[in-house]
């Protein structure tokens, strides 16, 4: 029973302690890229600076080979979101907006606060926070509604195209890398 | 050792990182990186303790569960992990007003405040809405390649390009 009693509590403890060092190394690394700072998000969204989309594809590239080879190992399994036009193409106009104003995204503007920039911290953190609640709210009305519109579900590229996942996984590598290549010689 | 008191790192060095913690956050946790469902538990507890326990029976509240998961122990950890780096590169700076924001309307802090607050609202709502932001669909998602997060992806970014714009070449323009 003790050690039963032990068990469980390693279990509840772990993935919290797991989940911090996690978030330690990824705010590193996001305020080393330098997109814990409004000038380089912006910077961005202007096609000015393309810090973010450098950023993103590598991590996108390397995650995805990695993911996608312990998935044919059988060590991982998949978690993708279910999805509809409705939720995801609005959602995402939407976000967009707040991306923009705002010039951090959930994940970054944690950084900007340990970064020490007060905009996120006052002003942008009680923003996400009454604009989470303002959902939680209207919820009930749209869960049924527009979050259904044009629903496709869990699916992955593969899955949708009923191919072998590497099918689809080398030929993205490659045009990943192509981008990321061609951005360089562009001088962008 | 003195990577870690650089300012900056290469965003390729950067990108392969977070690569990397995808990978162990799937081996380890066996979820992907999230960030943004923390907020709306935040939001939640935050009213659950001004209006009482009632607010958690919310639909979308019992949906997502008001607790302290290891997501939001991510994104308390950013906050931890973008302070280390910015203090050992002397980056650390309390600052009101971006620079480029300065160029652009001028040492406004109340008007950058108030666009803040309503881009903050806009970007609880939508990813609340689009059911990600930037990390879970962005990254995690788009490298799983899910359909529903390179809609969203894609969305992100037409419509955060759009809006910086219209912002900064139409009206600052």
């Amino acid at each position: 029973m003790a050690e039963n009693k032990k068990f469980m509590n390693k279990q509840t403890w772990s993935p919290l302690a797991w989940g911090f060092v996690f978030g330690i190394v990824f705010g590193f690394l996001l305020q080393k890229g330098g997109v814990t700072k409004y000038d380089v998000i912006l910077g961005q969204l202007l096609l000015t600076d393309f810090t973010v989309v450098k950023i993103i594809l590598t991590a996108i590239l390397t995650g995805m080979i990695g993911i996608y080879a312990m998935k044919s190992l059988g060590w991982v399994e998949l978690s993708v979101k279910p999805g509809s036009w409705g939720m995801n193409g609005i959602g995402g106009l939407i976000f967009g907006v707040g991306f923009a104003l705002l010039g951090y995204c959930p994940g970054t503007i944690a950084g900007a606060i340990g970064n020490g920039y007060l905009d996120g911290l006052v002003g942008g953190l009680a923003g996400i926070w009454i604009g989470s609640g303002m959902f939680a709210a209207l919820y009930p009305k749209l869960r049924s509604g527009i979050l259904q519109k044009g629903y496709f579900g869990d699916v992955t590229l593969p899955k949708l195209l009923k191919v072998n996942d590497w099918v689809v996984v080398i030929p993205a590598a490659i045009l990943i890398a192509a981008l990321l290549v061609w951005i360089e010689m562009a001088g962008l | 050792m003195t990577f870690l008191t650089q300012v900056s790192w290469s965003p390729y060095a950067v990108g392969v990182g977070i690569g990397i913690l995808s990978w162990l956050s799937f081996l380890i946790l066996k979820k992907p990186l999230g960030c943004s469902t923390s907020f709306a538990k935040t939001s939640g507890m935050i009213e659950r303790f001004f209006r009482g326990p009632d607010v958690g029976l919310k639909p979308y509240y019992q949906k997502i569960k008001l607790d302290i998961d290891w997501q939001w122990m991510l994104v308390l950890g950013i906050v931890f992990g973008a302070f280390f780096s910015a203090m050992l590169s002397g980056d650390f700076a309390f600052q009101w007003v971006p620079a480029l924001w300065l160029s652009a309307f001028g040492n406004t802090p109340v008007l950058r405040l108030l666009t803040a607050v309503v881009g903050g609202i806009f970007l609880g709502f939508g990813s609340r809405w689009a059911d990600g932001c930037t990390s879970g669909h962005g990254i995690s998602g788009a490298l799983q390649l899910a359909v529903s997060s390179w809609i969203s992806a894609i969305a992100f970014f037409v419509s955060g390009i759009l809006t910086a714009l219209f912002l900064f070449r139409i009206i600052a323009g």
